[in-house]
């Protein structure tokens, strides 16, 4: 059930993309997308019940939670936000171009 | 009184809710910055949903992005024009994206049968890793070992991708002196 | 910015960026880590800019120094690597001794590591953030 849950969150995300004339409202949608997968990636590797991946000095540590899926993650945070840095310096540049952030307004002005 | 206990799905599923219709709001609100602080709340609910799922690591990383990323999208956003004058509806596109959306949820529902249960991982390889990891590597982060010592390749590429993206801004945020200089 | 913004910021911009440090060098004990701790690092200078503005900044710590920040870390965690290739002939091995747990000298190259992330990705994406306010191709703003 949280997985579905989790999947429509990716599907408004691609909502976003698909649809909107906006050219900010399309890299939102892409940002929306990166937070959808980074979710289900961790929600695939909870155990009920588990404790976080640290080892502690004064108790024992047990059950663990998987710590695969969060190292992944780690990385796919860092990488999404340079993406995105990368995005916005091209949409900058498309403005400073073309005065509006409308795709249909950008594909009429060629050049 | 006696207290209430909740388990982890009941704690998520409104909180799942909640980033669902902040990012609808965030998309189809008009006024930028509205929709830059909903994506912003959105963030801050998925930190807490890493809270709640035992990840520590990831809240922590998550936060700071999040606010970086509202300082960027803050930056794109302030002194544009913005105002949208209402042309023709695309009915087709809007049609055909809820009809992809639609075959696609329905085909995933079948799909997410074969996981296993939410709650019961196979953790195969990560009981290897917990079992050796601190006597192999000395430190007692198993994410931090993992990613440096088990997994030490994904790392290393992170850090060169880090770099293509910075050289990227570089390069497509040049001062445009050149290109005038040739068309003249 | 008026004058609140400019003396809350000379006094908290120290803490953050110590308090980035913090969670840099403990990453192998703590959550955390060199991903977390650059970003922090990079907050604290772009809390400075922001406050300040563009012009003071570029006397703290200017392009070139970004530049130089990054390919130094970068340039660094691959020393590391090639470290393990040279000494014990496996790429990317833990070579040095790994120490008591729960001690902030121990694990190997991870704290070392953990640097030089931290030193690439900070002054990375300060320069990404000041590539795109100092964007000025004429006639912008």
């Amino acid at each position: 059930m949280i997985y579905f849950l989790c999947l429509v969150f990716f599907c408004v995300g691609l909502y976003g993309i698909l649809v909107k004339r906006n050219l900010i409202k399309i890299i939102i949608g892409m940002s929306i997308l990166d937070y959808s997968v980074n979710l289900f990636l961790v929600l695939t590797g909870y155990r009920m019940g588990g404790r976080a991946p640290i080892y502690d000095k004064t108790q024992e540590v047990k059950n663990m939670v998987d710590p695969i899926p969060q190292a992944l993650v780690l990385t796919a945070i860092v990488i999404g936000l340079a993406v995105l840095a990368l995005m916005i310096a091209i949409a900058v540049r498309l403005y400073e171009k073309y005065g509006t952030y409308d795709i249909t307004e950008i594909r009429k002005l060629r050049g | 009184m006696e207290y209430i206990t909740l388990t982890e799905a009941d704690q998520l599923i409104p909180l799942m809710v909640f980033m669902i219709i902040g990012s609808i709001v965030a998309l189809e609100i008009k006024d930028m910055l509205s929709s830059v602080i909903a994506i912003g709340a959105v963030g801050v609910g998925v930190t807490i949903s890493f809270l709640i799922l035992k990840a520590p690591d990831l809240a922590i990383t998550q936060l700071v992005v999040e606010i970086l990323c509202l300082i960027l999208l803050v930056r794109a956003t302030i002194k544009r024009e913005m105002y949208f004058p209402r042309k023709h509806v695309d009915y087709l596109r809007i049609i055909s994206a809820l009809v992809l959306i639609f075959v696609f949820l329905v085909f995933s529902y079948a799909a997410l049968r074969g996981l296993p249960q939410f709650g019961m991982p196979i953790m195969k390889v990560a009981s290897e890793y917990i079992s050796r990891g601190i006597r192999e590597t000395g430190a007692t982060n198993m994410v931090a070992s993992i990613i440096l010592d088990y997994r030490g390749y994904d790392t290393l590429i992170e850090a060169s991708i880090l770099f293509t993206a910075v050289l990227g801004v570089s390069v497509v945020l040049r001062a445009v002196g050149r290109i005038r200089n040739e068309k003249s | 910015m008026t004058l609140i913004v400019k003396e809350v910021t000379r006094l908290t911009v120290g803490l953050i960026f110590l308090f980035g440090i913090y969670i840099m060098l403990h990453g192998h004990l703590t959550p955390g880590g060199g991903f977390a701790g650059g970003v922090i690092i990079a907050l604290s200078f772009i809390h400075m800019v922001l406050a300040y503005g563009g012009d003071f900044a570029s006397r703290k710590m200017n392009r070139q120094a970004a530049t130089f920040m990054e390919s130094l870390g970068g340039l660094m965690f691959l020393l590391l690597a090639l470290l393990g290739l040279i000494i014990t002939g496996v790429f990317f091995l833990n070579f040095l001794p790994h120490g008591t747990p729960f001690e902030l000298k121990s694990a190997g190259i991870i704290p070392l590591c953990n640097i030089a992330i931290c030193i690439k990705v900070g002054a990375g994406l300060y320069l990404v953030f000041i590539l795109l306010t100092t964007f000025r191709p004429g006639g912008d703003e």
